[in-house]
């Protein structure tokens, strides 16, 4: 008795997440449907975003600078994240002494650890100054949102590539010293290709993680609904857009913005997908 | 003692971290172009001396070497211990190859894994790495099954395949001695049977240093055995010697299987 109804809740359980995600994804596809027969995919395109002024109801709204924002932000997140991450996965594999190891570790998860909205402030009132003073701008704008962006997410791809490599066997290292490889030849022809499915992992989940982060760049990309036209510009992004719009909307505008929910959802599932696949390919190995 | 290609002389070995050292005064010639074996129960010290053959050691920091270790190669006798630069050790691990329990090959296609060391070296010529790589595995057997696919993967080759593949990506390198770390027992019979042709053909041009468990192996393969316990070199012989007539009571304990 006791077994059954175990074994029905634990399957209760495991079935609830997956309609969690069916009952998402419909919610989000149901609401957006006005938007989407409204504009189709020149939603993409369109830089457009406003109510008509005597029906609040309806209006042009499109998802370009959000999206482009969006992308933007990562992209620059992701450039300046990937190598420092690399560098801290090798150091704490192949170059740290052992008594290192333990402490920049712990330091790594406990940066993981930190809410984003701590990353936000002080990306706001500390960093973006600083950022202003030295490449100019208005101190919030795509840069900034960027940087600290990349900040977040460092320590949780290092703390990934740091896994995956740890996983080459010693033996496989040392015969590679054994044919007179240098580390560095080691770490580039052994350790980088041996470990490769969880470094592309790592870097695909850290981009998902970037993509959909609000909190922080809301506090630092400047949510103005413009094309950047430097790198220090301000401009908006999917979440930010989202957030800030949220309370007022109304109709179409509300629509349009289950509409970006939706894209936003689609490209988050399938790099977590990819990455999950790259994964379970590496597990295999 | 005639015709030496390394010797080691009052050597001391201690791990990081260790007070005693792991291994006590050995004093082992390696005779050139034959096979010498060690054996020796779990413990015993004989892979630690091995891996000091070609200071594999130095990988991991706080390892303590004593004594010589001297290695008479084409630059003449050289106390391997004295090497302190990471381009000596580079050359060093160029002439003396080693050998793994379990196959290693490299993450890269089968052709990759044989050029590897070559292109380490500094080898860029195509035509004389093509050349190197077909005659390096063709000398460890496994040219005819590996000519038709030498841009697949040597991770999807079988297990004694890929054992062959790391003997040939040494072999490639022409080093003078080559250290195998029990090289078979991860390995079937069959695949056993071919590996220990392989290094009997070997000894033509390298002298092998072999670490194995399996003492009919040792018998069969071997033209010198030595024989470890805790630490210490008991006895070193002719292999009949060995087998058939040891000096020392220890010895002949362990070879009749009566401990170990």
């Amino acid at each position: 008795m006791g077994g059954k109804l175990f074994k029905n809740f634990s399957f209760f359980s495991a079935t609830l997440s997956f309609f969690i995600l069916i009952g998402i994804f419909s919610i989000l596809f149901t609401y957006a449907q006005d938007s989407i027969r409204e504009f189709g995919f020149d939603f993409l395109g369109s830089e457009d975003w406003e109510a008509d002024e005597d029906d609040e109801e309806i209006g042009i709204f499109g998802g370009y600078i959000p999206v482009i924002g969006t992308m933007l932000s990562t992209l620059i997140a992701m450039v300046i994240a990937t190598p420092l991450a690399m560098g801290i996965a090798i150091f704490l594999t192949e170059i740290a002494h052992k008594s290192l190891i333990k402490p920049v570790s712990i330091a790594i998860e406990l940066l993981a650890a930190i809410p984003s909205i701590i990353y936000g402030m002080w990306g706001l009132f500390y960093f973006a100054p600083i950022v202003q003073s030295t490449v100019g701008g208005q101190g919030v704008g795509l840069l900034t949102a960027g940087i600290v962006l990349a900040i977040m997410i460092i320590p949780f791809m290092a703390a990934i590539t740091r896994d995956a490599m740890n996983t080459v066997p010693d033996v496989l290292k040392e015969s590679a010293y054994a044919m007179g490889a240098t580390k560095f030849e080691v770490i580039k022809d052994v350790i980088m290709p041996y470990s490769k499915g969880g470094i592309i992992g790592s870097i695909i989940l850290a981009l998902g993680r970037a993509l959909g982060e609000t909190m922080a760049v809301a506090f630092l990309i400047g949510s103005v609904m413009a094309i950047p036209s430097q790198i220090t510009d301000p401009t908006t992004s999917i979440p930010v857009l989202l957030a800030n719009n949220f309370a007022e909307a109304q109709g179409l505008e509300m629509s349009s913005m289950y509409y970006l929910a939706l894209i936003l959802f689609v490209v988050s599932f399938a790099l977590i997908s990819v990455a999950k696949f790259y994964f379970l390919r590496q597990k295999v190995k | 003692m005639s015709n030496l290609i390394m010797e080691t002389k009052d050597f001391n070995f201690t791990y990081a971290g260790v007070d005693a050292p792991s291994l006590k005064n050995i004093n082992l010639p390696i005779e050139k172009n034959k096979i010498t074996a060690m054996i020796g129960p779990s413990g015993c010290g004989k892979s630690t001396l091995l891996r000091a053959m070609n200071r594999i050691h130095d990988l991991y920091p706080g390892n303590k070497y004593e004594g010589e270790i001297n290695l008479y190669g084409t630059k003449g006798k050289e106390n391997i211990l004295d090497l302190k630069k990471e381009n000596d050790l580079i050359s060093l691990r160029q002439q003396v190859g080693m050998i793994f329990q379990k196959p290693t090959p490299f993450p890269m296609s089968i052709y990759d894994n044989v050029a590897y060391g070559m292109k380490l070296a500094g080898v860029k010529n195509k035509s004389e790495l093509d050349g190197r790589v077909e005659k390096a595995l063709k000398d460890a057997a496994i040219w005819n099954e590996t000519k038709d696919r030498m841009n697949t993967s040597a991770l999807g080759m079988s297990g004694g395949q890929q054992q062959r593949l790391c003997i040939a990506r040494a072999v490639a390198l022409k080093p003078e001695v080559m250290l195998f770390d029990e090289p078979t027992s991860a390995l079937d019979p069959i695949s056993t049977g071919a590996i220990e042709e392989l290094i009997s053909e070997l000894k033509k041009d390298v002298s092998v240093v072999i670490v194995t468990h399996n003492m009919q192996q040792a018998s069969r393969l071997s033209d010198y055995t030595a024989f470890m316990y805790l630490g210490d070199l008991i006895e070193y012989d002719k292999t009949d010697t060995i087998f058939m007539n040891p000096n020392e009571k220890l010895t002949e304990d362990y070879i009749t299987g009566r401990f170990g």
